[in-house]
């Protein structure tokens, strides 16, 4: 009896996994394989082609004593932390805006997420424009009479990375709101007033009741905000190119700088290699629990 | 004999025509400003007027976003005809897998190694006895550009050397202008400290350092005066924030900044701005204190391809890169200078004839692509970002980190 | 997966909600379904009050200085590619036009210089058009039958497959360009317009099969068991079933993938050749020549002609674009 069951199962889903062919190649084959390669050749001296000379951890001990990397690091700590909580809070809080039975929902959408089409090099060439102190704002609110008014993010270590920020939220918050806005439209109307009838107030139903009912919404926002965080790389190179200094040093351009610029494809291998261990650490118990777990 | 003669002449007619036959060469390459594109222009004239034809592959961004395209398509099997790389050691590893095609024969018949002029620029093209590039153009970058007016005009004499320019500084800063502009990008401030190490203590020990990676010289004594001699220089453009060196140059030309430490390219912006050299602004060769120049510059190289039409193409263009017409039509344009020594630039103007004064005495260094991997190079160029970006970052603990990092050099 | 966490239970039973209350949900879309229809129908929020209440003069304040905000650099580069150069240096950025010209839109789209190729973007458009098409309907048809297989005929291993695709979403492209070279040598394709293709649709995969497999899943099972029922296989249920009631979540991927392939520059410099090169290529060529004068002018008039083609499809598909997200990614 098994051994006739078998086939048939086997064959019940062939056409489900010859479709699915294309989507195992690509994970197996580029992704896993393309990760291993370059962990594999993190441990090499390779320069500017890979070549199998083992040198054990000696591009991890220069990579963690670069300040190159650390500040690339903590920069994008900070950058991920602030953009990920502004992009959710300013997406959910303008999708509520427009869930309010407002006249021209339409054009307001469109143009919050218009920012969205255009690519992170014009975003971040727009942006360098505005902030720049001899042409943009703070030239412009000095001409008003406030001399001594100073707004210089990208000229400013200091800040630098905020500036950054603003550019990236700009850009990135549209399609946010629009996730929220789909996903405020799929509570059902009868919640809503049931939260009236027991005297509930607004906030409250927004952040007890609402909120979490989108956690299908909240999650597809947060893979799409985070993997763009980890990614970020042309608006830094537009804006800023890393500067002033190294201060708005990102790791994806430590990585990118590694590899082509200093011809150390070793460097950048291990610097990607850090890069993929701290996702996996963080995704994949995370993408298990939420997209491996069997379910019903 | 007469048999054989006429079967070798029949063989070179056979070749003459294949290179007379039209073929498409790609070639790469990140000159894509006014100033650069016209002098590519010299190339694909002179190239063309060999019966082939030039398909311009041109990437902006300089060789940071065009080397990566270019590498990928070597390393892909699926190379361009020739490729632009900076002389040096930016190459080298494609040469040793093999992947670039030998010039040797070309360059024998060109009889390069008499013409090329310094030798050393051949040499960055040769691994193992062979020759894998052709250089196209010398750049040096041992300049201080001045606004002379800045100074007449504040009651000072326009500075001849490095030190009466530091003197000069706090009277400017007084008037409200910059002493010294300076871009924030990480090359340039490595240049700067490269052309102060060479003036203030030598192009020996510049060479000693970059070449023989002597960390003991660089923890020394002498090179702290370097070292001191950065941190007066970042005092001296802590008010220029800038990013691009050409912003940089502009501020020197409005008179908003005095002067800058920039290569010779710098002097195109002088020109487009209707400056004359030696009246409106002056160039201090090595600081005015050692009078040498670096020749760094182009190279192009040829990946090996199968395509007997293209190598031969190949071999076409790489004539005419080194050909005495093409050589000043080119550098003219580029506002380089040629490489070879029995070319005559009339055209040149003031500062372009020192330049051509001390490559003739033989007053040259190495650039540091040449001396250094790039890699080591990148963390050199990191630290004085970070030095020239921080001034709490003391010239001793710079000159430590220095030292550790040309320890480890190669 | 028994003990699985609290919160992942609740979010278990509430996403099999509405597939499995009674009889007549089989005429209903599923939950996502139905929060697309609800676009349509209106908001959900409370109602308002009066026209000119505190509370709408707050909420149409806020959304107004927020869209001015949003508008600013769209402003500023509009206004910037209609000036001379002379104008331009005298300052204010956020100033009129005192004169308006077209010079520099002309420059951007026909005279300025690549190297030696002065035609401007328009060289690289048609390239662009080139790479876009074939790229974006390769990477949705792949990707929809993916979420299909994963939504609908789940089978050993496949969610582990797209716990890698997941993953695979977070690595930063310049990581994997080495790889896919080698890869793309090794199967002769380097270089090619099928290799550019291949590679937008590895890249676009994760994303996309995350939408459409969220989108099937809302799909009401009873619907698909049905025409289990009358014997239908596989692909004619994916082409007669699926397919016809999918339309916002085809504009979603759609839009998502014009974007990506369009705004693209590194792949496509990449792995393609000089004739094949993207507008991107011209663009990036254009703003980042670093000598000379910067055109500021002829670089944003350049920037929003590239911009133009997402950007149009922005404004034509809106609507569907919130409903088709709606029903994408209602879902976790």
């Amino acid at each position: 009896m098994a051994a006739a069951t078998k086939p048939s199962r086997w064959h019940r889903n062939l056409n489900a996994k010859l479709a699915a062919i294309p989507m195992i190649v690509t994970a197996l084959v580029v992704f896993i394989g393309g990760t291993v390669w370059t962990v594999v050749y993190s441990f090499t001296n390779s320069k500017l082609l890979p070549r199998e000379k083992f040198v054990g951890l000696a591009q991890y001990d220069r990579l963690w004593s670069s300040s190159k990397w650390l500040i690339s690091i903590e920069n994008l700590a900070i950058y991920g932390a602030f953009s990920l909580v502004f992009s959710l809070l300013i997406g959910f809080v303008l999708a509520a805006l427009l869930d309010q039975k407002i006249r021209f929902e339409d054009t307001f959408r469109t143009i919050l997420l218009y920012p969205f089409a255009l690519s992170f090099i014009v975003t971040g060439l727009a942006w360098q424009w505005i902030l720049n102190p001899d042409f943009g704002v703070q030239q412009v609110v000095r001409n008003l009479g406030w001399e001594s008014f100073a707004f210089d993010p990208l000229y400013n270590p200091e800040i630098v990375i905020y500036g950054i920020l603003i550019a990236g939220l700009w850009q990135g918050t549209g399609l946010i709101m629009c996730l929220m806005l789909a996903g405020l439209r799929g509570i059902d109307e009868d919640i809503w007033k049931a939260a009236k009838i027991d005297g509930i107030p607004m906030w409250k139903t927004y952040i007890f009741i609402v909120i979490p009912m989108m956690r299908g919404i909240f999650i597809t926002a947060i893979v799409l905000i985070a993997s763009g965080i980890i990614k970020v790389y042309d608006l830094v190179v537009a804006q800023t190119g890393g500067g002033p200094g190294i201060s708005s040093e990102v790791p994806a351009k430590y990585v990118y700088d590694a590899m082509f610029l200093s011809q150390n494809l070793g460097q950048g291998f291990a610097a990607s290699t850090m890069m993929l261990l701290t996702v996996v650490i963080i995704v994949v118990p995370w993408a298990y629990l939420e997209f491996g777990g069997k379910r019903k | 004999m007469k048999a054989l003669r006429a079967v070798f002449a029949a063989t070179t007619a056979l070749c003459a025509a294949s290179a007379a036959n039209a073929t498409d060469l790609e070639v790469t390459h990140w000159w894509t400003s006014g100033g650069e594109a016209a002098a590519v222009a010299e190339f694909a004239k002179a190239f063309d007027a060999t019966g082939n034809k030039w398909v311009d592959g041109a990437i902006a961004g300089s060789g940071g976003t065009a080397r990566p395209i270019m590498i990928s398509r070597i390393t892909g099997g699926d190379p361009m005809g020739a490729t632009q790389f900076n002389h040096g050691r930016q190459a080298e590893e494609l040469v040793e897998a093999g992947l670039m095609r030998d010039l040797t024969d070309i360059a024998e018949e060109g009889n390069w190694k008499e013409v090329v002029r310094p030798s050393s620029l051949l040499d960055s093209c040769t691994l193992d006895g062979r020759i894998y590039c052709v250089p196209v153009n010398i750049h040096s970058q041992q300049w201080l550009w001045l606004n002379n007016k800045v100074f007449e005009d504040n009651g000072l004499a326009v500075p001849s050397n490095w030190d009466e320019y530091v003197a000069a500084a706090p009277k400017l800063e007084e008037a409200g202008i910059v002493p010294l502009a300076m871009g924030q990008q990480p090359w340039q401030t490595t240049l700067a400290f490269q052309v102060l190490l060479v003036a203030l203590i030598g192009p020996d020990a510049y060479t000693q350092v970059f070449g023989g990676k002597d960390a003991d010289l660089a923890a020394g004594p002498e090179m702290a005066k370097v070292f001191q001699a950065a941190a007066t220089a970042r005092d001296m453009a802590k008010n220029s924030n800038v990013q691009n060196w050409n912003d940089a140059t502009t501020m020197v030309i409005t008179g908003k900044a005095a002067g800058q430490i920039m290569g010779d390219w710098a002097q195109g912006e002088f020109q487009v701005a209707n400056q004359v050299a030696g009246e409106d602004y002056s160039c201090l060769p090595g600081l005015g204190v050692n009078e040498v120049i670096m020749t760094g510059g182009d190279a192009f190289y040829f990946p090996k391809v199968d395509d007997e039409a293209i190598t031969a193409a190949q071999g076409e263009l790489a004539k005419v890169m080194l050909s005495p017409e093409t050589q000043v039509a080119f550098n003219l344009k580029k506002g380089s200078l040629p490489v070879r020594g029995d070319v005559d630039l009339n055209a040149a103007n003031d500062c372009m004839k020192k330049g051509l004064d001390i490559l003739a005495k033989g007053n040259v260094i190495q650039s540091p692509d040449q001396l250094m991997s790039a890699d080591s190079l990148t963390q050199v160029n990191d630290l004085f970002v970070e030095f020239f970006n921080s001034p709490s970052m003391t010239a001793e603990d710079a000159q430590k980190l220095f030292a550790s990092i040309v320890a480890n050099a190669d | 997966m028994t003990k699985a966490p609290h919160l992942l239970k609740a979010s278990m039973t509430y996403d099999g909600g509405p597939a499995d209350t009674g009889p007549d949900m089989s005429l209903r879309p599923g939950s996502g379904a139905s929060a697309a229809n609800r676009i349509v129908d209106g908001p959900a929020g409370r109602k308002p009050r009066k026209a000119l209440s505190r509370r709408n003069i707050l909420i149409y304040g806020t959304l107004i200085v927020v869209c001015l905000y949003y508008l600013l650099p769209l402003y500023v580069m509009i206004v910037t590619s209609l000036k001379g150069m002379p104008e331009i240096r005298l300052g204010n950025i956020f100033a009129p036009p005192v004169e308006v010209t077209f010079q520099p839109w002309v420059k951007a789209w026909a005279e300025a210089c690549t190297g030696l190729n002065c035609d401007g973007l328009s060289r690289g458009f048609f390239n662009s058009v080139k790479i876009l098409v074939p790229s974006v309907i390769l990477s949705i048809i792949i990707a929809s039958i993916n979420g299909y297989a994963l939504a609908n005929w789940r089978f050993k291993g496949s969610e582990t497959f797209f716990t890698i695709l997941i993953v695979g979403a977070f690595i930063p492209y310049q990581v994997m360009i080495y790889p896919i070279v080698i890869m793309l040598r090794e199967v002769g394709l380097y270089g090619s317009l099928t290799g550019l293709v291949i590679v937008h649709t590895i890249f676009g995969m994760p994303i996309l099969t995350l939408l459409f497999r969220n989108y099937f899943a809302s799909v009401p099972q009873e619907l698909f068991k049905a025409a289990r029922v009358d014997g239908a296989g596989f692909w004619a249920i994916y082409f007669q079933i699926m397919v016809p009631m999918s339309l916002p979540i085809f504009v979603v991927a759609m839009i998502l993938q014009v974007t990506g392939i369009w705004n693209d520059f590194l792949f496509g410099v990449i792995y393609t050749k000089p004739d094949l090169y993207p507008m991107t290529v011209q663009l990036n060529n254009i703003v980042n020549s670093t000598q000379g004068v910067k055109e500021y002018n002829v670089n944003m008039a350049a920037t929003i002609l590239t911009g133009l083609v997402p950007l149009t499809i922005y404004f034509i598909s809106g609507k569907l674009f919130v409903r088709g997200i709606a029903a994408g990614a209602v879902k976790g």
